[in-house]
C-alpha cells in the first residue's frame, strides 16, 4: 500500500489583490494589511464551509452518505482480502434529529497505527493513486463523515478495530482537527473483542430519517442486490430488523491494480508523477510507471517528443512535458488490460433483480470491456418487464457504478442520458422525445472501472464521456432487442387468443342460424360447428402461454421488494392533523 | 315459398356445402355507393355497376357473418309468418342472439342493407320497415286499402281528410288507386303542403298533392311510383331553391341513392320533373335569398364533379352553376313576400303553362 498525504496546492497560493482605485504609496500598505490576514486555509475548514460537494447537504443525506462511506469501505476492504463480508448496520433515532451510527465489519482490520489517520485525517487512503476497481476512490469519505458527526453534535468518533486472533482489539475516540487536518485522539484503549478480526465504526451526527427512494434502506437493498456474496443485518431506526442474506457464496474476481494507461494522463498529472518517480531515466520513467509502453513505443513517444531516453525524469521542463502529452496522443498503443475490471456477471445481475421485482420479462446484457481516457471499464445491464410493475409513468432506473447503488442526482448522470436518449418506441416503450420512457419497466445499469468517473466528490452522479455514453448505449439498444422480441411475440399471442375467442365465440351462432333457415336437426347443427371449428382453427398451431404468473419467479422476495419502499398510510396520518389546521 | 324465402335458402344451402366440402364460405353483396353507380338513360335511373365486396370467413369476418346469417334467418322467419319489424325492433330482436347481438342500431342496419343488397331486393320484401312516415296525400286520389281483419277492400277518399292528409303506409305494395286528377305534385316542405291543402288548390288545379317532408322516404318514393305507372300521370316537383332541393330531393326522388342503388329500380321515379324553385325562377320573382352556405357550396361542386345524373344532365349543370354564381338560395315559402297566396294565383300556375322553365 501506498499511503500519501495529498497537497491541494489550490488553497494554498494567496488572494490576488484588486485595489487599483487606490495610490501606489497606499497600495503596498495595503499588501501588506492583507497578508497579515491571509493564511493557509486547511482543508478540513474548506470542506467544513463547502459540505455540500461531499453529500452532506442536508439531514437525511446526511444519514445515508455517512451509511454509505462506511459500508463501502467495509466491503471494499473484505474484497481485497478475500473474505466473504458480513456487515451489521445499526442506526438509532437519538431524538432531537440525532442518531447513532453503528457499522461493523468482518473485514481484516486497520493497523493500530494508521487508525487515527484513516478515520480523521482528510484526504489520507489507499485508492487515490491506485487504478483498481474500487467502491471508495479518493480516501474522503469515511473521515469526511466522521468531520460532519463532529461538527453537528460535537461527540468523536468511536472506532474499534482487530487484525487478527492472536492481536488484541484497539479503540479509539477521534476527532478532527479542524484546523491542522490532523488528528485528535480522544482516547486510545486496548479491549478484548470476540470477533477474530473486523472493524466497527460509531459515529453520532444530526440526520433525519424517512423511508423512500432515497433512504438508507433503499441504499442497502440495492447494495444487496449488486453484492450478492455480501451478508447485511440491518436494524433501521424504527427497531426493524432486515437481514439481506448472502445470495452467492463465491467470491467476486480479485480485480488487479493497473497502472495508468498514457492516453488517460494529464499535464498536471504527468508533471507529478516525473517529480515522485524513483526511476533513472525518462524512457524508463515511460516503460515502468505506466501500463502498455514497452521499449519500441517508449522510444516512438520520446522520439516524437524530442526528448533524449537517458534524460532525467526529475529534469524534464513544462515545455518538453507538454510535448511527451502530444506525442502519447499521436503514438499508438495498445488499448490497457480488461482483468482489472471486476464485473458481477449477467446472472447474478439478473437474479438479484428478480428478488426486487416480481416481472413476466427479464433480461441482462454485459458489454465486453472497453476505455475511455485510457481507464478501462465495462457496461453491464439488466431489464426487468411486465407483471406487478406500474403501467404508468416513466420507467424505474437502477444505477450502480463500481458496485455501489447511486440515488442522488439521477437527472446529471450519463446512465439517465444513456437511456433518454436510447429510443425505446421501436422497442416497445412508450416515449416522448428525449424524455426517460414510459411503461411497467426497471432497467439496472452498472458501470465498473478503474477510475469511474464523477460529476462530484459526492459520487452520485457519472461523468457524461462518450465513450461511456456509447457503450451504455450499446448494452441497452440489446436490452431493447432482448424486449422487443418478447413484447412483439407477447402481442401476437395476444392478438391470435383474441381470434380465437372471437371463432369460438361466434361459430355457434352461424351454426344456430343455419340450422334455423335449413331447418336442420339440433346433430347436424353441433356437426356444422365441428366442421366450422376444424376449418377455422386448422391453420393455427400450438399458442404459448405469455400470461404473467405471479408464482413463476421463485427468487421474488415481497419482503425484501418492500424495504425501502415509503410507508404512504403512515405518512397520510401524519399529515392529516395538519391539513385539518 | 316466396322468392325471398328461396333466395334465403339457396343461400343457405351454398353456405352449407362449402362447409361440408371444407371450403371457406363467401358472402358477396355489391357494394353501395356513388362510386358503384351509373346513369342509365334508357331507364331513367341509377343502376348499380358490377363492383362487388366479398366476405369470406375468416377469424375476422365471422363476427359479421353470423350476424348476417341470423338476419336472413329472422327475416325468413317474418316472411313465413306474414308479419314485420321496424330496424329498430330488428335491433330489439338481435339481443336473442346471444354474442351475435347488435351493440348498436346502426350496426343492425348495416347488416340489413347488405342482406338487402345481397338478394336485390328492398328491405320491406325482407319483412322490415323503416320508423319514418311516408309521406301525405290530399287530392283527387282513392287509395284502395284492405281491411286488416277481415281482408275486405277499404277506399280512402282523399278529399275527405278536410285540413288533415292521407298518410302513405310503410308497404304500399298492395295498394290500388283510382283518380281523375291530370297530375301529382310532390312538395318538399309541410308548411307549403298546408297552404296548399287549406286553399284546396287540388281542387282548382285538379291534381294529387303529396308531401315528401325533406328527402321522400323509400314507400313515398314507391307510392309515388305506382301511383304514377298505373295511372300515368304527369310528376311534378316542388322544392326550395337550393342544392338541397335539387341534388338530395328531386335527384333521389328521380333516379334513386348511390347507397339504396341495388334498389332503385322499385324506388326511382324517372318520369318526374322538376318544376322549382329553379335558380331562374329567384331572379324572374325576386325571390327574397339567403347566401349560399358552405355546405351548399361543397354540395354544387361534388354534384358537377361527381354525380352521373348530374353529368347526364346538361341543363342541371347549367342551372348549378348558375345558382353558384348567384351565390344564393330561395325557400319555397319566399313567394310569401308578393302575397301569402301568390304561389296558388300566380306562382303555380304560371310555372304549369310555361313547361320551358322547368328542369329535367
Amino acid at each position: 500500500m501506498t499511503e500519501t498525504t495529498i497537497g491541494l496546492d489550490a488553497f494554498n497560493e494567496p488572494k490576488e489583490e484588486d485595489n487599483k482605485t487606490s495610490k501606489p504609496q497606499k497600495k503596498a500598505a495595503k499588501a501588506h494589511e492583507l497578508a497579515k490576514k491571509q493564511r493557509e486555509i486547511s482543508i478540513a475548514e474548506f470542506f467544513e464551509k463547502n459540505r455540500h460537494l461531499l453529500g452532506f447537504d442536508n439531514k437525511r443525506k446526511a444519514l445515508l452518505t455517512t451509511v454509505k462511506e462506511a459500508v463501502d469501505n467495509a466491503l471494499d476492504a473484505c474484497d481485497e482480502a478475500g473474505i466473504l463480508p458480513e456487515l451489521e448496520i445499526v442506526v438509532t433515532d437519538m431524538g432531537n434529529d440525532r442518531f447513532r451510527i453503528s457499522i461493523e465489519d468482518n473485514g481484516p482490520g486497520i493497523v493500530k497505527s494508521q487508525i487515527p489517520k484513516i478515520f480523521a485525517k482528510l484526504l489520507y487512503g489507499s485508492k487515490f493513486h491506485s487504478l483498481k476497481q474500487n467502491r471508495g476512490q479518493q480516501g474522503i469519505g469515511i473521515s469526511a463523515s466522521v468531520m460532519y458527526g463532529q461538527l453537528t453534535t460535537g461527540r468523536a468518533a468511536k472506532i474499534k478495530s482487530k487484525i487478527g486472533e492472536t492481536h488484541p482489539a484497539h479503540y479509539y475516540e477521534l476527532k478532527i482537527d479542524t484546523q491542522k487536518n490532523k488528528p485528535a485522539i480522544a482516547k486510545d484503549e486496548v479491549l478484548e473483542w470476540s470477533k477474530d478480526h473486523g472493524t466497527k465504526i460509531e459515529i453520532d451526527l444530526e440526520g433525519s430519517y424517512l423511508k423512500g427512494g432515497q433512504s438508507v434502506d433503499e441504499y442497502l437493498k440495492q447494495t444487496a442486490i449488486i453484492n450478492p456474496h455480501a451478508m447485511i443485518i440491518y436494524v433501521n431506526p424504527k427497531g426493524e430488523q432486515i437481514i439481506f442474506p448472502r445470495a452467492s457464496e463465491q467470491l467476486p474476481f480479485q480485480p488487479a491494480e493497473i497502472k495508468p494507461h498514457p492516453y488517460g494522463v494529464e499535464l498536471g498529472i504527468l508533471l507529478k508523477m516525473l517529480k515522485w518517480t524513483k526511476e533513472k531515466t525518462i524512457k524508463l520513467f515511460l516503460q515502468r510507471e505506466f501500463s502498455r509502453v514497452g521499449s519500441k513505443s517508449a522510444n516512438n513517444i520520446l522520439e516524437k517528443a524530442f526528448v533524449i531516453p537517458k534524460a532525467k525524469p526529475s529534469r524534464i521542463s513544462m515545455e518538453a512535458a507538454e510535448k511527451l502529452i502530444e506525442a502519447i496522443r499521436n503514438t499508438k498503443i495498445m488499448m490497457p488490460p480488461t482483468n482489472c475490471i471486476s464485473p458481477i456477471g449477467a446472472e447474478l445481475l439478473e437474479k438479484g433483480l428478480k428478488k426486487e421485482v416480481n416481472a413476466e420479462f427479464y433480461t441482462s446484457v454485459t458489454r465486453p470491456p472497453s476505455v475511455y481516457r485510457g481507464n478501462p471499464f465495462v457496461i453491464e445491464t439488466a431489464l426487468a418487464y411486465g407483471g406487478t410493475l406500474q403501467t404508468d409513468g416513466s420507467i424505474q432506473l437502477l444505477r450502480f457504478a463500481n458496485k455501489v447503488p447511486l440515488l442522488y442526482q439521477q437527472g446529471a448522470c450519463a446512465i439517465t442520458d444513456s437511456i433518454s436518449k436510447t429510443s425505446w418506441r421501436s422497442y416497445g416503450l412508450h416515449q416522448s422525445g428525449n424524455n426517460m420512457p414510459q411503461g411497467p419497466c426497471v432497467i439496472l445499469v452498472h458501470i465498473a472501472s478503474v477510475w469511474v468517473p464523477f460529476t462530484s466528490e459526492a459520487k452520485e452522479a457519472i461523468a457524461h464521456y462518450p465513450e461511456i455514453i456509447k457503450e451504455i448505449k450499446l448494452a441497452l439498444q440489446e436490452l431493447g432487442r432482448n424486449l422487443y422480441r418478447y413484447v412483439s411475440k407477447k402481442r401476437k399471442v395476444h392478438d391470435e387468443l383474441k381470434k380465437r375467442s372471437y371463432i369460438e365465440k361466434y361459430i355457434p351462432s352461424v351454426a344456430e342460424a343455419l340450422k334455423e333457415i335449413l331447418q336442420y336437426s339440433d346433430v347436424e347443427e353441433k356437426n356444422i360447428v365441428e366442421l366450422l371449428e376444424e376449418l377455422l382453427e386448422k391453420h393455427r398451431g400450438h399458442v404459448e402461454d405469455v400470461k404473467f404468473d405471479e408464482t413463476k419467479n421463485v427468487e421474488y422476495d415481497e419482503e425484501f421488494a418492500n424495504i425501502g419502499k415509503e410507508e404512504k398510510e403512515e405518512e397520510k396520518d401524519e399529515r392529516s392533523p395538519e391539513e385539518n389546521n | 315459398m316466396s322468392e325471398v324465402q328461396k333466395k334465403i335458402t339457396e343461400k343457405a344451402k351454398d353456405i352449407y356445402g362449402n362447409i361440408k366440402r371444407k371450403n371457406k364460405p363467401v358472402l358477396k353483396s355489391p357494394i353501395r355507393a356513388l362510386s358503384n353507380v351509373r346513369y342509365d338513360s334508357g331507364d331513367g335511373f341509377f343502376e348499380l355497376n358490377g363492383s362487388m365486396k366479398s366476405r369470406t370467413l375468416t377469424a375476422s369476418t365471422v363476427k359479421t357473418f353470423a350476424q348476417t346469417l341470423k338476419m336472413m334467418s329472422f327475416s325468413k322467419d317474418l316472411i313465413e309468418t306474414d308479419d314485420i319489424a321496424t330496424k329498430r325492433e330488428a335491433y330489439y330482436v338481435s339481443k336473442n342472439w346471444g354474442d351475435a347481438r347488435f351493440k348498436e342500431q346502426t350496426e343492425s342496419d348495416t347488416v340489413m342493407d347488405d342482406v338487402e343488397a345481397m338478394f336485390e331486393v328492398n328491405r320491406e320484401q325482407l319483412g322490415f320497415i323503416p320508423e319514418e312516415k311516408g309521406g301525405e296525400i290530399a287530392g283527387k286520389l282513392i287509395v284502395i286499402d284492405k281491411n286488416l281483419d277481415t281482408g275486405k277492400e277499404i277506399r280512402i277518399d282523399c278529399t275527405k281528410f278536410g285540413s288533415g292528409a292521407y298518410s302513405i303506409p310503410s308497404n304500399v305494395e298492395e295498394l290500388k288507386f283510382e283518380t281523375n286528377a291530370k297530375f301529382i305534385l310532390a312538395i318538399e316542405t309541410a308548411g307549403m303542403f298546408q297552404r296548399l291543402v287549406k286553399h284546396n288548390y287540388w281542387k282548382k288545379a285538379n291534381c294529387i298533392l303529396i308531401s315528401m317532408g325533406g328527402v321522400p322516404t323509400r314507400a313515398c318514393r314507391r307510392f309515388i311510383r305506382r301511383l304514377s305507372d298505373k295511372l300515368k300521370l304527369p310528376v311534378l316537383v316542388f322544392t326550395d331553391g337550393d342544392p338541397y332541393g335539387f341534388l338530395n330531393i328531386y335527384r333521389t326522388l328521380k333516379v334513386g341513392s348511390g347507397n339504396a342503388a341495388h334498389i332503385n329500380r322499385y324506388f326511382c321515379v324517372p318520369q318526374a320533373k322538376f318544376i322549382g324553385i329553379t335558380p331562374q325562377d329567384i331572379i324572374d320573382y325576386k325571390l327574397p335569398t339567403h347566401p349560399l352556405k358552405d355546405v351548399d357550396v361543397k354540395r354544387i361542386k361534388d354534384g358537377i364533379k361527381n354525380d352521373p345524373f348530374v353529368q347526364h344532365h346538361k341543363k342541371w349543370e347549367r342551372a348549378l352553376k348558375q345558382l353558384m354564381q348567384m351565390r344564393v338560395r330561395a325557400e319555397q315559402q319566399a313567394l310569401a313576400k308578393h302575397g301569402l297566396n301568390f304561389v296558388i294565383s300566380n306562382y303555380l300556375p304560371e310555372k304549369l303553362k310555361n313547361q320551358e322553365t322547368w328542369l329535367d
